[in-house]
Parts: structure tokens; C-alpha cells; sequence
């Protein structure tokens, strides 16, 4: 069964109504981390267009996630970037059958409230959009759409958690092409997840309680995550994905799924590329598929990608300390 | 003689199906081992088969690519008990339409007289938990838990209701394949995992 550290029960994003003449609810951590649970060893793809959400589709991505703009073309426009058009959204709902996800700006209420009038199936509050507030992130618990958010440590991930994520992305560094900061975000994501685990296991209840203060989380959830030894959510990672060996590592490193954000449609062969993904990370364990995969993408038509120690803006740090 | 029970390990919740199943033979006492399979070779050695939710378009395709599809098929056909959950029963059927766009025209196993209605409740905001019941197989009451879920819209004269909601057929049986809309893996009960289980431990001896 799913683990539920953190949840809520009196939460009123749940619904509990008479429909199909019985007793029903809706919103529950169940559904919701239900959902992030069948998108595992899936890809999710960014994308700003029904014809770049078929070509997903038809890749085998497990979800779309839909952007007005890719990651690094937020980058290059400057700007506040904010929620997608409700108009495109919809059309891209109405002509694919995996699930659609869209972004919202951290602590935008209202652009989630749209977001679930809308009917996405998912909902991403997320740094690739300009912050609407610097201090709150929204509280997930009031919606019944589950809501994904990103994390570079297990502080972050848990107190995302603790508001109601049912589901966890590492940040990494968005619209890059370069993947190093996404590598750090899950080590650094694993190493912590060891230590409190370690900690749990010899039993010293104290320790807990200082790293639930140093968390700024409750000591319920580092407890009940401790003793799991993982995150009570789904765990995908993202940011600066470019390739399908840039896939396979994070699936070895522990990840349960990946986001592609503009590595494939800022790529000049996104059909192949899509599929190439897709395939190293359903079978990134097996090196002789991943190189199959990797032949079928030209590294000459990769996006350029940056250096992400050049960068003016570092999408990464927004919400971070909040 | 020991059980090899698989659970098709492309996409989706596998694990959750492993624990639920591993937990089932052991609340049985019966001699066995599940395992995560993906490659035809794997599908080969087992006895019985999960295949679990997911998103079925995924999970087809990417089990054409290795072949495991056609291997699967085969094994059925020859008599190995599956449990199809979800994306799991949609790959089970003859013919699969999406509730709004209709026709898919994805890969599936054709090995059940069965048409999906896919996304039959809705979208996520729709996705739900109810009490079902499975009379016909001694399960009573069961925590259905939806989600996107599919129905069966047609099932041909071979095949068996085991449980409708709301008038929608939401779980089939066909001699040694069952197939469900509802996800028992994301809940405690194990009560159907153990009656897939029995299946596969009565087939084999």
C-alpha cells in the first residue's frame, strides 16, 4: 500500500459526496499520491502545443506538463513568466489521453484555483514561473487535485510535504540542458534520507526532534519518513535533462520517474529524441538499451545548454527558503 | 512445487503489487516468490502474471519494443493466470475507446471479449474511493480505489461480471484472467491479491 506520512485526514480539498448512488470521496492522499504512483518509471514532457503533446503521447511519456513558454525560453524572454493559456490547456486536453499536468507560480492561489476549475489532472507550483510570494508556498491540503513541487534537499521535500505535495521533484536547474544541478539535488536528497535513517535506527528519538527543528518540519513526518527510509511521495527528478543517458542516471541514482522540461522540443530532432528518453528510462538498468537509445538522438541537435555557474538568474533558489 | 508469481515491471506501480502479492503468499503458507519481470525471457519462467496500473499507452508500447507483448500473450493463451489492474485490464481487452476522444488504436493483447471505455469516470478531480463488492469470488467488501479509471463498456458471453458500480462494469473474469478498474495494490486488503494467488497455485498443481 502507499505510505501516507504527513497526511491529513480533516483536509478540505476532500470531497465526501453521494454520486453513483453511494457514499464516495474524492482527494484523498490515497487518489492523490495514487496518481504520482502510476506515473513511475514514466517520463513526464514540458510542452506548449497540442501537436508537441501528441508527439509525447505517441513517444510513450506517461503525462504532459503544459507551459506557455519551455524552461529555457522563460530564460531567454526575461519577464514574469505565469500560467499557461486556459485556452491551450484544454485543447491539449481534449486531444491526448495521458494525463495533463500545468504549472502554476509558487503561492499563486488563484492560478491553482483556474488550474483546478480547469481540470488538470496535476498541478505543478513551480520555480520555472516568477514567484508570487516569497513567504508562503500555497497549502496544498485545500485542493483535490494533487500537486507536485520541487525540492534540492529533504527539508525542502518535507515541508512541501507537510503542505500537502503529493508528489516531489527535485529542482535541479530548469531550462539549462545541463543536469548537474539535478544530480546534486538527489544526492543530497539521499544522503539526508540515509542520516535520518541511520539515526532511527539506533534509536535515539532526540536526534529526530533536532532534525525536525533544523527541517523546520513537524517530527511526525521526519519520524514516519525516517522509518521508511525514503520519501512518503513520489520522487521524479528534473531540470537540465537533455539526453537519454542524462535519463538513465537519474533512474540509477534512486529517482521513481523523470521530467523533461526543454530538452526535447528545444531540440531539433524531438520525435526521436522524446522516444529515446523514454526508452532509457524504462530500461535504464540494461547499458545495451541505453546505447540504443542514445544512437537514436544526434548530439549535434542536443540544445546547447549553459553553465550553471554563469548564470544571472538561478530558477532553483526561488521558494527555496520558504 | 514453489510459485514464480512476475509483476511487469515497465511502468507504473510495480512495487506496491510486489509487497501486496509477496504479503498474500505468505498470509497463505504457500511455497513462492514474486519477482519484477520486463524482458520475454523472464515472462517465460513464471507461473503467474500482474501486470499493474500505469498508463497503459506506455506500458504497451514499450512491452512491443522488447517483446515481452507477444510472450505474454502466448503464456496466457496457454493457460497462465494474469491479473490485469487498470492499465493492466485496458492491455487485457479486444478493443479499447477513450471516453472522450474515442478510438485509441493503441497496442493491446486482444486476449479477453471485452470493450474498454477508458478515463469512464472522468479526469483526476473524478478519481475516487467507494465500497465495492466481489460476491461471486467471497470478497464482499472492498475498498475501491479509482483512479482515472477505466470501465468495461461490452463484455462478449465468456466472460464474468465479478463486480459493477453504478451500473459500469468495473471487474471481469475469464477462466485464469481477471482484470479490475480499481487499484487493490493501494490498499491494505489483500484479500484479491490472495484469490489471484489461490488462481495461480491451483493452475500449477
Amino acid at each position: 500500500m502507499l505510505p501516507l506520512a504527513g497526511e491529513r485526514k480533516n483536509a478540505k480539498g476532500i470531497i465526501f459526496e453521494k454520486a453513483y448512488s453511494r457514499n464516495i470521496s474524492r482527494g484523498t492522499s490515497t487518489l492523490k499520491r495514487g496518481f504520482a504512483h502510476m506515473l513511475k518509471n514514466g517520463v513526464v514532457m514540458d510542452v506548449t502545443t497540442v501537436e508537441q503533446a501528441q508527439i509525447a503521447e505517441d513517444a510513450g511519456a506517461v503525462s504532459v506538463m503544459v507551459l506557455d513558454k519551455l524552461p529555457s525560453d522563460v530564460r531567454k524572454a526575461g519577464g514574469v513568466a505565469r500560467t499557461a493559456s486556459i485556452r491551450i490547456i484544454q485543447e491539449i486536453m481534449d486531444s491526448v489521453t495521458i494525463p495533463v499536468m500545468a504549472k502554476c507560480r509558487i503561492g499563486h492561489v488563484y492560478e491553482a484555483r483556474v488550474l483546478q476549475e480547469t481540470d488538470v489532472d496535476m498541478i505543478d507550483e513551480s520555480e520555472v514561473l516568477t514567484p508570487a510570494d516569497e513567504h508562503h508556498h500555497i497549502w496544498k491540503w485545500d485542493f483535490t487535485t494533487p500537486v507536485v513541487n520541487g525540492a534540492r534537499s529533504l527539508a525542502e521535500a518535507l515541508r512541501r510535504i507537510e503542505e500537502g505535495a503529493a508528489m516531489i521533484r527535485t529542482k535541479g536547474e530548469p531550462g539549462t540542458g545541463n543536469v548537474a544541478e539535478a544530480v546534486t539535488h538527489i544526492k543530497k536528497v539521499n544522503d539526508e534520507l540515509r542520516a535520518i535513517k541511520a539515526i532511527y535506527d539506533s534509536g535515539d528519538n532526540q536526534d529526530l526532534i533536532r532534525m525536525a527543528r533544523e527541517f523546520k518540519v513537524s517530527y511526525d513526518i521526519v519520524e514516519q519518513t525516517a522509518r521508511l527510509g525514503r520519501l512518503p511521495v513520489v520522487n521524479f527528478a528534473a531540470g537540465g535533462i537533455a539526453t537519454p543517458a542524462d535519463a538513465a542516471y537519474l533512474m540509477s541514482l534512486g529517482c521513481d520517474g523523470i521530467f523533461v522540461g526543454s530538452g526535447i522540443f528545444n531540440a531539433n530532432d524531438a520525435k526521436e529524441r522524446a522516444r529515446a528518453i523514454v526508452l532509457a528510462t524504462t530500461f535504464w538498468n540494461e547499458p545495451e538499451k541505453v546505447k540504443e537509445a542514445q544512437k537514436m538522438i544526434d548530439e549535434r541537435q542536443s540544445m546547447l545548454g549553459l553553465d550553471v555557474n554563469t548564470l544571472e538568474l538561478r530558477m532553483q533558489e526561488r521558494g527555496g527558503s520558504a | 512445487m514453489s510459485l514464480t508469481v512476475g509483476v511487469l515491471a515497465i511502468q507504473g506501480d510495480v512495487h506496491e503489487n510486489l509487497l501486496s502479492t509477496k504479503k498474500a503468499i505468505k498470509d497463505l503458507g504457500i511455497e513462492g516468490h514474486v519477482v519484477n519481470v520486463k524482458t520475454a525471457d523472464e515472462v517465460r519462467k513464471l507461473d503467474g502474471l500482474i501486470i499493474p496500473g500505469g498508463e497503459s499507452t506506455t506500458i504497451g508500447q514499450l512491452s512491443l519494443v522488447n517483446s515481452s507483448l507477444r510472450v505474454i500473450k502466448e503464456k496466457i493463451e496457454d493457460g497462465m493466470p494474469i491479473l490485469g489492474i487498470c492499465a493492466g485490464m485496458i492491455l487485457l481487452a479486444k478493443t479499447v475507446d477513450d471516453h472522450v476522444l474515442g478510438k485509441t488504436g493503441q497496442p493491446v493483447l486482444d486476449l479477453v471479449g471485452i470493450k474498454i471505455e477508458r478515463n469512464s469516470f472522468g479526469r483526476q478531480n473524478d478519481s475516487f474511493e467507494a465500497e465495492i463488492s466481489m460476491d461471486s469470488i467471497n470478497i464482499p467488501n472492498f475498498n475501491g480505489v479509482f483512479i482515472r479509471a477505466p470501465s468495461v463498456s461490452e463484455v462478449s458471453s465468456d466472460v464474468e461480471v465479478l463486480s459493477k458500480f453504478n451500473e459500469k462494469i468495473i471487474a471481469i473474469k475469464k477462466g485464469n484472467i481477471i482484470g479490475t478498474a480499481f487499484h487493490p495494490e493501494l490498499t491494505t486488503d489483500i484479500s484479491l491479491h490472495k484469490y489471484f494467488v489461490n488462481l495461480v497455485h491451483e493452475s500449477k498443481n
